[in-house]
Parts: structure tokens; sequence; C-alpha cells
């Protein structure tokens, strides 16, 4: 596969001249997703599951066409396991607040790995402090991974929640989590997977992991703004309150009291974000039609090819694993000596799009013994030359500054 | 693209990296801390008064060049002003970032802070360029 063809794709790298390595932000948008949605307005616009009228159940039939095509994508066993939400932040609220609070009592365990992102950590510091539960964290090994014995060590019988990122987006780690899973369960504990990370670049079967709840945003994976998708297997999300109220979530309504609607729709109240579930279908097509046999084929060549030459400079600290088959396409670094803010705007003024900060990661952050990382992640759009730029601009960020360092 | 060799110059260079002033006071009057949670810049600010003038001042912590630059030549721009000026000073500064003041004569009187200037054309930086200016404003509007 041609990758120079795979980008004309993306409108965006006609109309801008960047090298963009911020895909674990979110990733650009092909021309077919967002043809998808501008057909949606263009001729099926209308409010599912309100209208008694034709355009509104074409509406609804695309909106739900879509949550199956979702279910197919991960391997759920049913649709109405597939829950569409704002984004993972949401998602995983759900599950805090509606999981959580009811099924968490004094001094038993929730675990989390310290590589979490804020959204699959503030909920759960929410929840600890009002049912009475325990955070705790699986730390890293300095292979920037979680070895079996910190696992067994940090899930007991006490533990009743995991909650794990499939992918670090700080680091790159791919955690097994299928192990973790399969010995969660053992002690008796539900786990969460965040795939916000993983979805966009591998595949996954909710039921091969077996994992309790999977959880993920569609904008990191070629979908719109504003669309994140929550899994949960059917028998945990029956016993679940709903999150918010409202609109088409409910039953009957009296006075003083109301019936909830059955799954999906219990956990889906108000208006919901169509154009961002079509245009989530449109980018499960895309995925599916390049397949991911192909996106990693690519991504491993190019970020294999950034490794190589990010470590050729001497000047720079890599903060990944040094097992390949570990690590997946982000790659964050620091020049020594220089602020990743200031190797981001020098980087910025030379086209190169990277992120520098703490990632939303600052548990991560401070653990590792530093404030924040300069981070290039990859898509499969992205080329070798795109690491040349990359590679180009960090040398003159290092030129710029080298004479004023001081370590 | 645009050259940064005019934002990122030999005098923010030299003060972001080797400032004299990233010191302690003895015997400060003031003292606080400004940080940007976001991107984890954080200082530590003392001032010491004589009366009706900034007599002394310095700073620790750590951030990127631009916060620590300007840090260390804001405190060499107030050092000996009254606070009446330094208010003055630092309203001057924040408007310039802001792109609020960009007459030059008004511009004058905030000697080599002026060299920030360009940050003016980042947007993303600004809040690094604040940091200690938002700090100090804080600290003589409330504390003195």
């Amino acid at each position: 596969m041609n990758i120079e063809e795979i980008k004309k794709d993306f409108p965006i790298f006609k109309n801008t001249n960047i090298t963009y390595l911020d895909n674990g932000a979110t990733t650009q948008k092909p021309i077919q997703v967002i043809n998808a949605i501008n057909e949606f307005y263009e001729k099926y616009n209308a409010n599912p599951h309100r209208g008694a009228y034709g355009l509104s159940i074409e509406a609804t039939k695309y909106y739900e066409n879509t949550r199956a095509k979702v279910a197919k994508f991960i391997n759920a066993k049913h649709t109405e396991e597939i829950i569409f939400s704002k984004n993972a932040t949401e998602s995983l609220n759900l599950l805090a607040y509606s999981y959580g609070m009811d099924n968490l009592k004094k001094d038993e365990e929730i675990v989390l790995s310290i590589m979490e992102h804020h959204s699959n950590l503030v909920p759960w510091q929410k929840v600890a402090k009002t049912t009475g539960a325990k955070l705790n964290y699986m730390y890293i090994n300095d292979k920037f991974e979680i070895s079996n014995e910190e696992i067994e060590e940090k899930i007991t019988k006490k533990t009743k929640i995991v909650g794990i990122t499939h992918i670090s987006n700080v680091l790159g780690t791919i955690n097994d989590v299928k192990k973790i899973i399969k010995y969660a369960h053992k002690m008796g504990a539900i786990v969460i997977v965040d795939a916000s990370q993983s979805i966009p670049h591998e595949k996954i079967d909710v039921q091969d992991l077996d994992a309790d709840f999977l959880i993920f945003s569609g904008h990191k994976m070629l979908a719109p703004l504003g669309i994140g998708v929550l899994y949960g297997k059917r028998e945990l999300l029956n016993k679940m309150t709903p999150f918010l109220m409202g609109g088409d979530m409910i039953e009957y309504v009296y006075e003083q009291d109301t019936t909830f609607a059955p799954l999906p729709n219990k956990f889906e109240a108000g208006t919901q974000n169509v154009e961002g579930v079509i245009g989530l279908g449109a980018a499960i097509d895309y995925i599916e039609q390049l397949g991911y046999d192909t996106i990693q084929q690519i991504e491993k060549e190019v970020v294999d090819y950034a490794i190589d030459e990010l470590t050729k400079l001497d000047y720079l600290e890599l903060y990944i694993t040094p097992n390949r088959k570990n690590h997946s396409s982000v790659i964050s670094f620091n020049i020594k000596g220089i602020h990743p803010h200031d190797v981001a705007s020098i980087l910025d003024s030379n086209g190169v799009c990277v992120r520098s900060g703490n990632h939303c990661a600052q548990p991560l952050m401070r653990y590792l013994g530093i404030d924040s990382t300069c981070r290039a992640s990859f898509y499969f759009y992205n080329t070798k030359e795109d690491v040349d730029k990359l590679i180009e601009a960090l040398n003159k960020a290092y030129n710029m500054f080298k004479k004023y360092i001081n370590i | 693209m645009e050259d940064l060799t005019d934002v990122y110059n030999e005098l923010i260079m030299e003060h972001s990296m080797n400032s004299y002033n990233k010191r302690k006071l003895d015997d400060a009057t003031i003292s606080e801390i400004g940080h940007n949670p976001n991107c984890g810049d954080e200082i530590t600010l003392e001032i010491k008064l004589n009366g009706n003038i900034i007599e002394d001042l310095a700073f620790s912590g750590h951030g990127c060049a631009i916060s620590q630059a300007s840090t260390s030549i804001m405190i060499d721009t107030l050092k000996g002003k009254t606070i009446e000026e330094g208010r003055e000073i630092i309203k001057t500064f924040i408007g310039m970032i802001k792109r609020e003041i960009t007459d030059e004569d008004e511009l004058k009187k905030l000697e080599d802070a002026i060299a920030f200037k360009n940050v003016a054309n980042m947007p993303a930086r600004v809040k690094c360029a604040l940091l200690a200016w938002h700090t100090i404003e804080n600290m003589l509007n409330e504390k003195v």
C-alpha cells in the first residue's frame, strides 16, 4: 500500500503543509468520513427515535445500523452492549457513577495503573472518596512496563474494579490486558479497559479479551470529535442505574417516579450526536477497508525508523520500552536541558506538530520524576519523510539551545 | 513558518539558562508561588519591600525558557522601582503580550522586558511569558 495514495484521502494534507505527529491527541479525518457526515445532513437529517415520519425513521436506521457496526467491529456479543457517549471521558464517568458508586464498599479496592490518563483516574478518586474504597496503583518497572509480580501484588481479593489502559498515551507501552483481565477475574474483580490509544491501531475483540467494560473515543480513530463508545457486558449494564436522566432513556414518567428504557437507550439521554455516530461508522468502514494488518505494517516500518533515528541523537532522552513488541506508535522524548514546550515551539515553527506537556497523566510524570515530555505519535498516513522532518527540526532546536544548556 | 530566533534571542536565552536572579532572599517581605498546571511550570517569587520601594526580588522554580527568562528579566526591570511604577510596568507588559499596547513610546518603560514582544505572535506561549507577571501583579495588589 502506497502511503502517498492513502494521504490523498485526507484533505488537511492538501490544505496545509504540516508534518502531523499528534495522532495520540486526535487523528485527521479522511474525505470518506467528512462526506458521510455531509450526506447525513443533506439527505437524512432528523431526530432519531422521535418522529413517526419517514425521515426520522431513516435517521434512526442510520444511527442504529452504526451501533450494530460498532458491535461487530469489536466483536460484542449483543448490539445493545454498545452505548454511545460524548467521548472516552464521559464513558468512564458513566462507569464511575453508575457502576463504581453502587458496587464499592468501604475498604474494598480499585486498582489502576500509574499510566492511566486523568479520565480513568480522577473519576475513581471521587468514587473512592465517596464510598470509602481504597485506590491502589500498579507501577511500572524500569522498562516502562507492568510486571506480572506487580499485577499479582496489587490485584487482591479485596479488589472490585481494575482500570487499565490498553496502550499508554505517554509511553506507548502495550499492556497485556488479556492477562490482567484473567487474573482480575480470578480475584473476583471486573476490568475496565481504556482502548482509546489501541483501537486506532489494532483489532479489539471484547469477547476474546473477556473485558467487562471497554471504552474509546471516535476522534482518535478517524471519526469526528464528540463521539465516544462504552462497551459493557449486557448482564452488567442491565444491573446498572442510568447516568444521565432525560428524554429517550425512559419508559413511563409519572409526577414522582419513572421507569427506564431497556438497553441501550437507558444510557443515552437526550438527543444524541447522530453526525458523530454516522462519522464513526464511516471511520470503521475506512479502517476495515484498509485493514489492521496494513495499518500495523505501515506503522511498524515508520515507527521502527523513527526509533532508530531518534536513538542516534545522543542529546535526546527517550521514554519507551526496549521491548519493541510491547511498544505502539507513541514516542515520548526530551532534549536534555531544554524544556519540552520550547522544543515543541521550535518544532512548530518548522511545521512539525507534536504535543508537549504532561499528556493528562500527571501521576505518571511525577512517578517518572519529570514535569513533561514532547510526544510524537504516529498513524498510518505518516511517512519516513515525516520522521526526517522531525529529526531535522530537533537538530535545529538543539543547535539553537546548545550553547546555553547546562545540565 | 515563523523564525523563532527573535523570540529565543541571546538575552532571553541567557536569562533562562543562567539567571543570577535565581536565588533566595534572606529577608523577603512577600513570597508567592505561581504555576501553570497545564504545563507544570512553577515559580516561587520573593519580594523585599523598603517602604514604597521594591528593593529586591528573587525567584526559584522550574519551567520553559520563556517563563524562566520572563521571570528573571521582570526582576531586573522592577528592582528599585516604586510599587506604583511597578504596577504600571506590569500593566504595560501584560498589555504588550496581549497586543493591547503597541505604542513604542509606551513600551519603552519595559526596558529589557520588551524582548518578549514577539511572544504576542505565539498564542501557545503567552501564558509562559505572563506567569511571573500575573504572580507579582497578584502579590502587589493583594498583599501590599
